[in-house]
């Protein structure tokens, strides 16, 4: 078994000193209350500094810790702070769309519905935040199938006969939504239904989520087989404000 | 012809809006600009009314060219406006005389006591439908006429105009000198079942009635804009809350909306009758559509509920953002015992205790945090059920139907607890923005781009709904907690202690 590396301790080790730290320190300080010399710690900031785990203030020349490190703690958006910011857009996206809208994120190998908009009709609907959908089936499901790294589905169960049963089929689909940015399905989870999805991402670019309408085919559907234009257009600006909206205000 | 649109003015606490809408209601286009609030004192809050009229101008402008729509669009212009926030000008010159004193502002502290003296807060309710309190208009117009050099005699020979904030800008987009009777009912100086200017209040408080504005409806055109819009009808004033029942389509006697912010704002349509509460709510105007009967309402807010949230985020450090409170509440499935009772500055509706505290009840070892942020959601949803008891208590109607608008309702599990509680339906409108909907619904009904409220009525749609799922033993068993842990905060201030804050 290979030993520890000596030069990752000492990283870990500034690391922790500048935590400590938000109004940031000076060289001189770093090497004092480390016992390091100078020079050695000089080298380990400035590595720090490249792969973006430390900053340098330009005023005071001060180290603190970079953006870099933050990002890697905080992948995780809460559920409802992303209903919380999204309310107004998702209301409206209902309202221009006349569909019912829905907001999921990624919970293991499923969507979690964070946020669930009614058809603005008069008609009888269910709030159903906290179901669960799969992730091969529906368009919001392929949607973080094609931009989160991590989403993945172990299998590919039939809802309906044209529910995507084959891994490279969902491969196929799912470069093609990378490539045109949104998603769309029809009658993949229900037979005579369609949705239209696409992708709501943070500030680092990180897709935290999918909104997406879902209504009858008849309604949806546009001059060709896909779905019509210009809910697609209403689906993606939603989803552009809500990302602004994430982007806008640091958490 | 080209599409028409209303454009909604709402000129708030902290900022000036202007919304426009399609003829369904939704939004086009929204501008939005805050603006300076002047704190000269503790206690004393001011905004610079020059301010508000230049922003109001640049959000209704803004808000036009940001979608190319063109003044001639404009069907109507309605208003909708921070409450009780008084401003003075010269009828001349158009200057205010002082800054507007805004309804927080507590400077108006004795005057309010000295009136009050042997006959009571209440000396006034039946005429004007509110106790006296510092937020209302009347006491800072009495204020600003004592200490404002010479500002009484120019007043008594009527160079001066008094107004609430609808008042001012009607008064700078019109020329004229008016107010709605929903704004007239928050001054204290309006009778509330003549709806005229009332004699006895305006002589106790000295305030000659040359200054003030004519009372007219909600809806009805009160003169024509000049400037940038000009020729649009200015049609409809409404304070928020009276705004925000109209956006609602609370139409019926019975409607209930709730505005749930950092306080809480509940208020009941009563129909055409004002009814004077036993429980501790105020009277109150709903709307009044033109030559239509005037609709009344009873009015009960709740001072601490999202503040509560975040107090537990900024003061406890439990949760890092807002929101997050449902995900740590959702972390357990019951209060594991434990209730809140924010009474932080004293019990308001129905209470009206200023000696009362906030305490936490109920703890044992077995209560963690999740238990609390889920004791913290409950305060909301039981401080709305006993407003809602006395509405119902007052009105001798049953609620069955709650809606609710305001950044707390995208908490769905509270939202979930109100109707627990309530043993309500407890639904959320597509449209959140209410108070500008209700402004202008009334300015759009007031010139004809709808026909009536009942075209309003099929504009309005759920966006989502939460329906009762507690069996009412349990609620009836947590509600008896609820009112013991309430027993606990009374009696709290001493006498000695009066001085550390316990003014409501």
């Amino acid at each position: 078994m290979p030993g520890r590396i000596q030069s990752i301790e000492r990283a870990a080790a500034l690391l922790r000193l500048l935590s400590g730290a938000p109004q940031g320190l000076s060289l001189g300080e770093i090497s004092r209350t480390s016992g390091l010399p100078k020079g050695t710690a000089l080298g380990i900031l400035r590595t720090l500094q490249h792969v973006g785990f430390v900053e340098q203030a330009t005023e005071t020349g001060h180290y603190r810790l970079g953006g870099g490190l933050l990002s890697l703690g905080s992948r995780y958006l809460d559920g409802n702070e992303l209903r919380t910011r999204a309310l107004n857009w998702a209301d409206s996206l209902a309202s221009l769309s006349g569909e019912s809208v829905r907001i999921g994120t990624l919970h293991e190998h499923q969507v979690l519905v964070v946020h669930h908009v009614f058809r603005p009709d008069s008609s009888r609907q269910t709030l159903d935040v906290g179901s669960l959908l799969p992730l091969h089936a529906t368009s919001l499901g392929q949607i973080l199938l094609a931009f989160d790294p991590i989403a993945s589905t172990p299998d590919l169960p039939a809802f309906t006969r044209h529910t995507i049963t084959s891994p490279d089929t969902l491969a196929e689909r799912t470069e093609a939504i990378r490539e045109a940015g949104w998603a769309w399905e029809a009658d993949e989870l229900v037979e005579g239904e369609m949705s239209v999805s696409a992708p709501i991402q943070d500030r680092r670019g990180i897709t935290v989520g999918a909104i997406g309408v879902r209504g009858a085919v008849e309604r949806l559907r546009g001059d060709d087989d896909g779905p019509d234009r210009e809910k697609v257009s209403y689906v993606r600006d939603a989803a552009r404000a809500i990302s602004r909206e994430l982007g806008a205000t640091p958490f | 012809m080209s599409q028409q649109y209303i454009a909604a003015i709402d000129q708030g606490t902290t900022s000036s809006r202007c919304i426009l809408f399609d003829r369904d209601g939704r939004i086009v286009s929204v501008d939005q600009r805050e603006h300076r609030q002047i704190f000269p004192k503790p206690g004393w809050v001011e905004h610079d009314a020059k301010e508000l009229w230049t922003n109001v101008e640049v959000v209704l402008q803004r808000s036009l060219q940001k979608s190319d729509i063109t003044p001639d669009q404009v069907a109507a212009i309605g208003i909708t406006n921070q409450r009780e926030t008084t401003v003075v000008w010269d009828k001349e010159t158009g200057e205010p005389v002082y800054n507007a004193i805004v309804w927080q502002d507590t400077r108006t502290d004795d005057i309010v006591r000295e009136l009050a003296a042997d006959e009571g807060q209440d000396r006034f309710r039946h005429i004007c439908g509110l106790p006296l309190a510092t937020y209302f208009s009347g006491p800072k117009i009495r204020w600003l006429l004592d200490n404002v050099d010479g500002l009484r005699e120019r007043a008594e020979r009527g160079e001066v105009l008094f107004g609430t904030i609808d008042t001012w800008i009607i008064w700078q987009l019109t020329g004229k000198h008016v107010t709605d009777v929903t704004n007239a009912s928050r001054t204290m100086l309006m009778n509330v079942h003549t709806l005229e200017w009332d004699d006895v209040v305006l002589e106790a408080l000295g305030v000659p009635r040359a200054i003030l504005p004519e009372i007219r409806s909600s809806s009805e055109v009160y003169g024509e804009a000049r400037g940038y819009l000009a020729g649009t009808p200015v049609a409809s004033a409404l304070g928020d809350q009276h705004a925000a029942l109209f956006g609602q389509t609370c139409f019926d006697p019975g409607d209930v909306k709730g505005t749930y912010g950092t306080g809480t704002f509940l208020v009941m349509n009563t129909g055409t009758e004002a009814i004077h509460s036993e429980n501790g709510l105020l009277t109150t105007l709903g709307y009044k559509l033109g030559d239509e009967d005037a609709v009344y309402a009873l009015e009960g807010s709740v001072a601490v509920t999202g503040s509560l949230v975040q107090w537990l985020r900024d003061n406890l450090g439990l949760i890092s953002s807002a929101p997050e409170i449902e995900t740590l509440a959702r972390t357990v499935d019951d209060n594991g015992g434990c209730y809140i009772v924010p009474a932080f500055s004293g019990l308001f509706a129905p209470h009206w205790r200023s000696d009362a505290r906030g305490v936490m009840a109920g703890l044992t070892g077995y209560v963690t945090k999740g238990h609390i942020a889920r004791a913290v959601l409950e305060a909301t949803a039981w401080q709305t059920r006993e407003v809602v008891d006395a509405m119902n208590a007052d009105s001798h109607i049953d609620l069955t139907t709650l809606k609710v608008d305001g950044g707390m309702t995208a908490d769905n599990l509270l939202m979930q607890i109100l109707s627990d509680v309530l043993d309500a339906e407890v639904v959320r409108p597509m449209v959140a923005e209410t108070t500008c909907l209700g402004a202008a619904y009334a300015a759009g009904l007031a010139v004809g781009y709808w026909p009536d409220v009942e075209t309003l009525r099929a504009n309005w749609h759920k966006a989502a709904e939460w329906n009762p799922k507690m069996d009412s033993a349990k609620r009836e068993h947590e509600y008896h907690n609820w009112k013991k842990a309430v027993r606990r905060t009374l009696d709290w201030v001493e006498h000695e202690d009066a001085d550390h804050g316990d003014k409501v």
